[in-house]
């Protein structure tokens, strides 16, 4: 039971960061009708600016603002040179040229820092566990997570539902010509909704690189899992990319963790060993097939006047 | 086709008929097998056309049919090789039977997976079929007896052929041209039949389709098992050039290779994607080159840093591929 428990919080933690990545994604998706490949290079940029600011200041908290502030950066720049000439092409194009961007940031990192993975570490007063529960000791570190998360989500909820950006984005989601019609200035709006996007990335990526290593090509492994988290979410809903990101993180840390011991109650321990490995690596994409037979739009599909 | 663009294959098809002959000539008989490549990659290319250029299926997981096929050839060389069975099967190395296996086994992928993913379209279908590729990536990374991440590699060699001897590399050569060039005259037919103008018609505007009384998915989700099963031969093809098999033939970049073969090409053109995997190839073998020539030595493995913008300034710029670049306004539906 406290395995289990602790288990849950892993994959709490998991979805967080899936959520942190997502909610730029479909934000992005959902708004201007971009797929962006390159949302994973920004959570990388994120990670490696974080590093290196860490290791040259020696503070973690300058360092994740480092990482934050360099993603949001990179990817006003990005939106600026490439994303904006892409709002009015189709799909495939969009996602070519943002593949294209990929490869060059990929190349430019692996330039720029090298191919081998770089490490920093959280403060000492995160590192350490704390008992949470009488009997259940946990990582400080990973609680912290979970809470800038929680905080994360609740900030996006009251920007979105109570500030007059969060209207515009939820009109523009809605119908962006229209709200162009009315006299805003959509362009500008894109680009710092752009902008905001990446920073959720880049803060994702900054946060996770002390628990898994800072390496080129880091972003895309979650910009794979970002992607089944925006199908089970719904493109373009930030409720959707919550509850989608908190189902995938649990789902795939608990399979992880149980599905070769459930297999071994009824199967020689090698082939439940070999066989559950496959499966618990499988089991987000079976979870987002099972969805997606259920209902094709998502757990909470969004409404477009576009098509 | 008109009789001039005839002509244009035609000639095509006899320099890669004699491309060896040529070679050989040349003292550089080891780009035999980059060219055997290059027809092996043609193919997968042509085969995505048919979902993607064709019938307007953005799949950005192509590879994972590539990879199924190969891994097809892998595991059944590995298990005449160890002697060992899967599910009471011995493994084979003959490729009469390898090849249909790989072909039949990736088309069932195909049919599976594409029945899930065409219940979506749009940015959903792109987004699902990239995870539905990478799942396969890493069951094929868990699978532990077949090597895990490293792969299988096959110590038998290359499959046998009654009367043709595989590890000559002209003779393979042949052999994978002989599919590239059927399967090419299978898509020219394919593309005029009723079944070709119901898949570009649903590319055009698939609610008017269905509106006509035309069942789209049933239609598309044909495309979807064709293109797989060809996607399969090709992967059980590199396969047995390589003489190796690993998760990378799974990877999502692949995928994307695959796609930029296409569009470099001509997307929706028959020859486009031949031309597009040549292109495609020579400037990932030439592009290290070019940059230690001009003293950028230490750039050569940074050859995508160029790749990547020129990539971009193809997609923003120059939308019809090299195909529109020789044959004017040809391509179709653009």
């Amino acid at each position: 039971m406290t395995l289990f428990f602790e288990q849950l919080l892993n994959g709490l933690q998991l979805g967080v960061f899936l959520f942190l990545v997502s909610a730029g994604l479909t934000l992005i998706f959902g708004i201007m009708g971009v797929i962006n490949l390159a949302h994973g290079s920004l959570f990388m940029v994120g990670a490696f600016l974080a590093a290196t600011v860490t290791e040259a200041t020696g503070s973690f908290f300058i360092g994740l603002a480092g990482g934050i502030v360099a993603a949001g950066l990179v990817g006003m720049l990005m939106e600026y040179l490439v994303i904006q000439h892409l709002y009015h092409r189709d799909h495939l194009d969009q996602v070519l040229a943002t593949f294209g961007i990929i490869l060059f940031a990929n190349e430019l990192v692996a330039m720029i820092w090298g191919r081998t993975p770089l490490f920093y570490s959280a403060p000492d007063y995160l590192n350490g566990s704390i008992e949470i529960i009488p009997g259940i000791i946990y990582p400080v570190y990973r609680l912290f997570i979970i809470a800038v998360g929680a905080a994360v989500a609740v900030g996006l909820y009251l920007i979105i539902a109570r500030t007059r950006a969060g209207m515009l984005i939820r009109a523009g989601s809605t119908n962006r010509d229209m709200v162009g019609v009315l006299g805003v200035n959509i362009s500008q709006l894109f680009l710092l909704l752009f902008g905001f996007g990446a920073v959720l990335a880049g803060l994702a990526g900054a946060m996770a690189g002390p628990l898994i290593s800072v390496e080129v090509g880091m972003g895309e492994q979650q910009l794979i899992l970002a992607f089944v988290v925006v199908v089970i979410g719904g493109i373009g809903s930030v409720r959707g990319a919550l509850v989608g990101a908190i189902l995938v993180g649990v789902v795939d840390t608990l399979g992880r963790a149980f599905i070769p011991d459930i297999l071994k109650t009824f199967m020689d321990p090698a082939s439940a060993d070999g066989i559950g490995a496959g499966l618990s690596s499988m089991s987000i994409y079976i979870l987002m097939a099972i969805i997606l037979v259920l209902k094709p739009n998502g757990l909470f599909p969004v409404v477009t006047a576009r098509h | 086709m008109n009789s001039g663009r005839v002509l244009i294959a035609a000639l095509f098809t006899i320099l890669a008929i004699a491309l060896p002959y040529l070679l050989t000539a040349a003292g550089e008989e080891y780009l035999i097998g980059s060219a055997t490549r290059i027809v092996i990659y043609a193919l997968a290319a042509m085969s995505l056309n048919l979902i993607l250029g064709y019938g307007g299926m953005i799949s950005f997981g192509h590879a994972a049919y590539f990879g199924v096929g190969a891994y097809v050839v892998g595991i059944a060389s590995f298990h005449v090789f160890d002697g060992s069975t899967i599910f009471g099967f011995a493994g084979t190395d003959a490729a009469l039977l390898s090849l249909p296996l790989a072909i039949t086994i990736s088309g069932l992928f195909a049919l599976v997976l594409g029945a899930l993913c065409l219940r979506t379209s749009g940015a959903y279908f792109i987004m699902i079929t990239l995870a539905f590729a990478q799942m396969l990536f890493f069951l094929f990374v868990s699978l532990e007896q077949y090597g895990g991440d490293d792969g299988v590699i096959m110590y038998n060699g290359r499959n046998t052929l009654p009367g043709l001897d595989l590890g000559n590399d002209t003779a393979f050569y042949y052999v994978c041209l002989a599919f590239l060039i059927g399967f090419s005259l299978l898509m020219s037919r394919l593309i005029q039949s009723r079944f070709g103008r119901v898949l570009r018609a649903c590319k055009q505007n698939e609610d008017r389709m269905r509106a006509l009384g035309c069942n789209t998915t049933q239609y598309k989700l044909v495309a979807f098992v064709i293109a797989g099963s060809v996607a399969g031969l090709a992967g059980a093809l590199n396969a047995n050039l390589t003489e190796f098999v690993s998760p990378d033939y799974v990877h999502w970049t692949k995928s994307g290779d695959l796609m930029i073969m296409v569009i470099l090409g001509g997307i929706g053109t028959l020859t486009g994607p031949i031309i597009g995997s040549a292109a495609f190839l020579l400037l990932e073998e030439f592009l290290p080159v070019a940059f230690e020539t001009v003293g950028l030595a230490d750039w050569k493995e940074h050859w995508r840093i160029v790749f990547g913008p020129i990539l971009i300034v193809i997609v923003l710029f120059a939308r019809g591929g090299i195909h529109s670049l020789i044959v004017r306004g040809q391509t179709d539906g653009r």
